[in-house]
C-alpha cells in the first residue's frame, strides 16, 4: 500500500520511465520486478501498476498532480479519483488477464434457445478472443450433464438454474461443491399442452394427466408444481409428472405418451409448427423475470483454473449482452439454427426469440419478452428455489438458505465482470420476485414455505 | 436360379417404392397468399409432414453420401466419421470381450467342473439388458466414451464365451483319445486338437457377439451422445427429421450387413468337413 500511497503523495517524483514509477529507469524496475515476483507479490504490484498509470494518465504532466495533491489533500484525491474511474474493476481485469491453466475446455450443452448465450460465443470467436480452445458439447439430457460434469468430462457447462445447488447439497447425486457463474435466461419456457385438450384450458380439470419436464431440479418442475397447486391439483396425486429430455418432448407429445409438459424452448414451440400441440401459456405469465438456465462449473474447477474460468465469464457474459439486444435476434437464430448448435428450423427460432409466434390455437401472439438473457444471479431466486425444494421435500431439515446461496450464486464476481466488461450490473443482490401475484421474501423462506396449503413438508 | 431371385428381389423393391410413394405423396398447396399465421406455422417453407416420399428420401442419401467426410465442429460430423466411430467403439467392446470370452470359455469348456460351478452366474449375467449397465457404468468409469466400450463389451461376451466353452467342451472324444494315446503335451492338445475342433462353433459365437454388439452401440450411443451413428440418430429425432432418421436406420443397416458377412466369411475358412 506505501507504495500506492507514493502515487498520491505530492513530494514523489512520477516521472521515471518505468511502468510503476518507482525506479529511474526500466531496467531497474524489470530486476525489482523479477525479485517481486519470487516474493509473491506479483499480484499486488499489477494492481499497483494499473492504479499508478491511471493516475498518470489523468495528471500527465506530473507538476500538476503535485499541484492537485497539495490543494487538495491525499486522501481526498484517492477517493475523488477511485469515484470516478472503476480501479478496483480494472485491476481484477487485468488480473484475469493473467496466463490462463488451462487452454483446452469443454463445456456441455442441452439444444434449447436457453443456452444461447454460451453457444453464441462459440461462432461469435468470444472463447477464441480470450485464448481460450473451447468445444460446445451437445449433451442428450440434464442427468447425463450432471454425470459429465461429476466426472471432469466436462469442465464447465449449462445447468439448469436448481442443478448446482442441488449437486452441492448432494440431492440427487453425491454431494460436489458447485457454482453458478451467470444465469443463461430469464423466461422462455412455457406450458405446451396436446391439441386434444384444447377445450381443457383449465387446470382444474387436469386429474390425471401426464406432464413431462426435463428434470427433477428444474425450474420446470417447481413451476408446474406450483401452478397446479395453486389450482387446487396435488402435483404428487392428481397429476403425474415425468422427467423426459427435451429434445424428446415433442416426439413423446405427438405419440400421446404425455397430455403435455412445461418444457424449454424451441421445443414448446416446435410442437406448435409440427401441429401437435399449443401453447397454453408462457411460463413469464406466472413469473415474470423468473430464472431458467445457469452456466457454472464445479467449485474444483474455479480453484484450480481461476484464469480461465474467469475467461469464459467473460465470454458467455459477452454472448449475454449480445443475446439481449432485440435487434439482433434474427440473425440470432440463423446462427444457432444449424445442426452443429440446436438442428432446429430458423423460422421456430426467430418465433421463439423475437417472440412473434404462432400459439397453436389460430392466433398469432406478440411478446418480445417471451425470452431474455439477464445474465444476473440474484441471490433472491437461489432462495426462491431453494424454498421450492423444502416445500416438495427434496430437502428436509433445516436449510441455511443464505450461506447456500451466497455459496452457489457468484453474485459478486458476476458484478464485477459485468462492471468490467461495461455491462451496468445491479447495484442490489436481492431483488423482488412475485410467482402469481405472491410476493416471496427473501428473509423468510421458512414462513414462505409453510403459507402453502399442497406441500411436503 | 440367383438370377430369377435377383430379380424378384427388384420387383418386391419396385413395388415397395410404388406404396411407398403413392402413401406419402401429397398434393400439391393450391395457390394464394399466406396469411402471417400460416408463415409462421411453416406453411410456406416447403414444410414436410410426417414420412418423407421415395425422392425426398433419394435426395437426402445422395446429399449425405456424397460429403461422407465434414466436420462442421463436435457436434456435426459427415455420416462417414460417425459411422467410424461407432465401428471404432463395437471394434474395441468386441476385441476386449474377444481377449476374456475365448480364454475364459477354453477354460470353462475344458473343465465339467469349472462349467457347473460358473454356469449359474452365466445365466445371471446374460439376460441383463446391455442398457441397463450404463447409469452403473457412468458412475463407476467416470467416462463416458469408455462405458460405452464397457456396455459393447458386457454385451458381446456372453456369447462368445458361451459358445467357446460348448464348443471346447463338445469335442468329440475320440480326437481327444488320440491326442492321449499319442501322448501329445496340453498345449499341444490345446490348440492342435481342442482349438481347431472347436472354431466353428467360437466362431458362431463371435458373429452372434458382432450382430448384438452392432445393435447396442446405437442405443448406447443414443444415450451417451457426442458422436457415432446412435447420436446422429438422436440428433436428427431432436430435429424431428424422419428423413435423416430413415437414412440412419439404413445406414445402420447396411454396415450391420457387412460385417455379418465378415464373419460369414470367415467362418468358412475355420469349418471342417468330418
Amino acid at each position: 500500500m506505501t507504495e500506492v500511497r507514493k502515487l498520491y503523495d505530492a513530494n514523489t517524483d512520477l516521472s521515471s520511465p518505468c511502468g510503476c514509477g518507482r525506479h529511474r529507469t526500466q531496467h531497474e524496475h524489470d530486476h525489482d520486478a523479477r525479485n517481486d515476483a519470487n516474493s509473491n507479490d506479483a499480484q499486488v504490484l499489477g494492481s499497483q501498476a494499473i492504479e499508478s498509470a491511471m493516475v498518470r494518465a489523468l495528471f500527465p504532466a506530473d507538476g500538476m498532480r503535485r499541484r492537485f495533491l497539495k490543494a487538495v489533500g491525499a486522501n481526498t484525491a484517492m477517493a475523488a479519483i477511485a469515484s470516478v474511474l472503476p480501479i478496483g474493476a480494472m485491476q481484477a481485469l487485468a488480473q484475469d488477464k493473467r496466463p490462463l491453466e488451462k487452454k483446452d475446455l469443454k463445456i456441455g450443452f442441452i439444444p434449447i434457445t436457453c443456452a444461447t448465450p454460451l453457444i453464441l460465443a462459440h461462432p461469435l470467436r468470444y472463447y477464441a478472443a480470450e485464448g481460450l480452445n473451447v468445444e460446445v458439447i451437445k449433451t442428450a439430457g440434464w442427468a447425463l450433464i450432471r454425470d459429465k460434469v461429476l466426472n471432469k468430462e466436462y469442465d464447465a457447462s449449462h445447468f439448469l438454474a436448481p442443478m448446482p445447488i442441488a449437486i452441492t447439497m448432494g440431492v440427487g447425486s453425491n454431494a460436489q461443491p458447485m457454482n453458478v457463474a451467470t444465469i443463461q435466461n430469464i423466461n422462455g419456457q412455457a406450458i405446451t399442452l396436446a391439441n386434444k385438450h384444447k377445450n381443457s384450458r383449465d387446470p382444474k380439470q387436469w386429474k390425471g394427466f401426464r406432464f413431462a419436464v426435463p428434470f427433477e431440479f428444474s425450474i420446470h418442475n417447481f413451476l408446474l408444481r406450483y401452478y397446479v397447486a395453486e389450482h387446487g391439483l396435488d402435483p404428487d396425486k392428481d397429476i403425474q409428472i415425468r422427467v423426459v429430455p427435451p429434445p424428446e418432448m415433442v416426439a413423446n407429445l405427438r405419440a400421446g405418451n404425455i397430455d403435455g409438459y412445461l418444457g424449454p424452448d424451441p421445443f414448446n414451440q416446435r410442437a406448435v409448427f409440427e401441429e401437435v400441440g399449443f401453447i397454453h401459456l408462457l411460463t413469464k405469465e406466472l413469473w415474470d423475470g423468473h430464472p431458467c438456465c445457469s452456466f457454472g462449473a464445479p467449485t474444483a474447477f474455479i480453484k484450480e483454473a481461476p484464469n480461465s474460468f474467469a475467461a469464459l465469464f467473460r465470454a458467455v457474459l459477452k454472448g449475454a449482452a449480445l443475446a439481449r439486444d432485440p435487434k439482433n435476434r434474427k440473425t440470432i437464430a440463423e446462427s444457432i439454427a444449424p445442426a452443429n448448435y440446436l438442428n432446429q428450423p430458423v423460422s421456430v427460432l426467430e418465433q421463439v426469440l423475437t417472440g412473434r409466434y404462432a400459439d397453436g390455437l389460430g392466433n398469432v401472439k406478440n411478446d418480445p419478452s417471451r425470452i431474455d438473457f439477464d445474465p444476473f444471479p440474484w441471490y433472491t431466486m437461489a432462495t426462491w428455489i431453494l424454498s421450492q425444494m423444502k416445500r416438495w421435500g427434496y430437502i428436509k431439515g433445516d436449510v441455511r438458505w443464505k450461506d447456500l446461496t451466497e455459496q452457489v450464486y457468484l453474485l459478486t464476481d458476476a458484478r464485477r465482470h459485468m462492471a468490467a466488461l461495461g455491462h451496468k450490473p445491479p447495484a442490489e443482490n436481492h431483488k423482488k420476485i412475485i410467482v402469481m401475484g405472491k410476493v416471496f421474501d427473501h428473509n423468510a423462506p421458512d414462513a414462505y414455505v409453510a403459507s402453502f396449503a399442497i406441500k411436503r413438508v | 436360379m440367383g438370377l430369377k431371385a435377383g430379380a424378384l428381389s427388384l420387383v418386391i423393391f419396385l413395388f415397395f417404392l410404388g406404396i411407398w410413394h403413392a402413401t406419402t405423396v401429397t398434393p400439391a398447396r393450391s395457390g394464394g397468399a399466406l396469411t402471417e399465421y400460416e408463415q409462421l406455422m411453416g406453411k410456406s417453407a416447403g414444410k414436410q409432414d410426417g414420412l418423407p416420399t421415395p425422392a425426398q428420401m433419394g435426395s437426402a442419401v445422395k446429399k449425405h453420401l456424397s460429403d461422407p467426410f465434414y466436420d462442421n465442429g463436435p457436434n456435426d460430423k459427415g455420416i462417414g466419421i460417425q459411422l467410424a466411430y461407432s465401428l471404432m467403439r463395437v471394434g474395441a467392446g468386441f476385441l476386449l470381450a474377444a481377449l476374456v470370452a475365448i480364454p475364459v470359455g477354453f477354460f470353462i469348456g475344458m473343465s465339467p467342473l469349472l462349467y457347473r460351478a460358473l454356469n449359474p452366474f452365466i445365466q445371471v449375467l446374460k439376460p441383463i439388458s446391455p442398457l441397463a449397465w450404463m447409469p452403473l457404468a457412468l458412475y463407476t468409469i467416470k467416462d463416458s466414451a469408455t462405458s460405452s466400450i464397457f456396455v459393447i463389451f458386457i454385451c458381446s461376451i456372453w456369447p462368445m464365451l458361451i459358445n467357446t466353452a460348448y464348443g471346447v467342451a463338445s469335442v468329440r472324444r475320440d480326437w481327444l483319445n488320440v491326442a492321449r494315446t499319442l501322448e501329445v503335451g496340453v498345449f499341444r492338445k490345446a490348440f492342435q486338437v481342442v482349438l481347431p475342433a472347436a472354431a466353428p462353433t467360437i466362431m458362431t459365437g463371435m458373429r452372434i457377439s458382432m450382430g448384438i454388439a452392432w445393435l447396442v452401440i446405437v442405443a448406447a450411443e443414443m444415450l451417451v451422445g457426442g458422436t457415432g451413428i446412435g447420436y446422429f440418430v438422436w440428433n436428427e429425432w431432436n430435429n424431428l427429421s424422419l428423413t435423416n432418421v430413415i437414412f440412419a436406420i439404413l445406414m445402420i443397416g447396411v454396415v450391420g450387413m457387412v460385417l455379418d458377412l465378415m464373419f460369414g466369411v470367415l467362418q468358412k475358412f475355420v469349418t471342417y468337413v468330418e
